[in-house]
């Protein structure tokens, strides 16, 4: 299921209209991700306040955008550009790659809430095949 | 036994009080046939699946989208016990249609998008949890009957 040109264009065009609001994306999609899926708390207990508006849900919101931002530039090869990211996750953060799939649909959601007339099946699909191969190149060096 | 607090009754009984049925439930129906396109494999009959605007277009995905989404309500008008309203379903989309029950979430996570789409942002954190729970509750009575 890798990105064909039509997908690259269609993520490129719609990240680059929503970039704007990274960090409401990003904080929106996180503060769901720990709210409606409980369990994903546990990687956040070092947190004093994980409740939606708080400052460090905000602020690490922004980052994880910042992330997907970066993987847009990245498009052409995600495995090789986000390397480090990936061993960041797999050696110091060791998230679940499960877990990848609930940002992903928090982001989704999120994407289509604000931006309800862009976000249309076509952008969709290609967004969600992006989003697989960005936790795909996360998952790299797991193991 | 599913329990279900008030507040999370009173969201998803809101929910269906905005939806409009013939507009949901196609729009959920024909993303979850371009988002994922296998699941097509159990529309042979419905005709051109060809690409997005023949799937946007086409008035047999649009009718069943439709049914669909009335099927959700029958969930909702029974809450307590989807289960049992669900058996005879449940045994329908195993003995005869065959669906694998995989399907069934990605429908529902694409009737997700399509309600936060909708809602805008009355789509809240806590909307949504309840609003997934009903859902993870409507496939688990659609999967029961497997064997």
């Amino acid at each position: 299921m890798s990105l064909s040109a039509k997908d690259k264009l269609a993520v490129k065009t719609i990240f680059d209209k929503v970039a704007h609001k990274a960090e409401d994306i990003g904080s929106e999609a996180l503060a769901r991700t720990l709210f409606v899926y409980p369990q994903t708390k546990t990687y956040f207990s070092h947190w004093a306040d994980l409740s939606p508006g708080s400052p460090q849900v905000k602020k690490h919101g922004l980052t994880i955008m910042k992330g997907v931002l970066s993987a847009v530039e990245l498009i052409d090869d995600l495995k090789g550009g986000l390397l480090t990211l990936s061993e960041l996750h797999a050696f110091m953060l060791r998230v679940d790659p499960a877990n990848f799939k609930i940002i992903n649909h928090n982001l989704l959601v999120v994407l289509s809430m604000m931006f309800p007339d862009d976000f249309t099946p076509e952008v969709h699909v290609s967004v969600d095949k992006f989003l697989a191969q960005v936790s795909l190149a996360l998952s790299e060096k797991y193991r | 036994m599913v329990v279900w607090t008030d507040q999370e009754r009173a969201y998803i009984q809101d929910i269906f009080s905005k939806l409009n049925y013939e507009e949901a439930g196609p729009k959920a129906l024909q993303r979850t046939l371009i988002v994922y396109p296998w699941t097509q494999r159990y529309f042979t009959s419905f005709g051109n699946l060809y690409n997005a605007e023949a799937i946007m277009s086409n008035s047999k995905v649009a009718a069943h989208g439709v049914v669909v989404l009335h099927g959700l309500d029958r969930a909702m008008k029974n809450m307590d016990d989807i289960k049992k309203t669900y058996a005879e379903l449940s045994v329908l989309h195993s003995e005869k249609l065959h669906v694998d029950p995989d399907n069934f979430r990605l429908l529902a996570d694409c009737l997700t998008i399509v309600i936060a789409a909708t809602m805008g942002t009355s789509f809240t954190a806590d909307v949504q949890a309840a609003w997934q729970k009903f859902l993870a509750v409507v496939v688990s009575a659609l999967c029961r009957q497997y064997h």
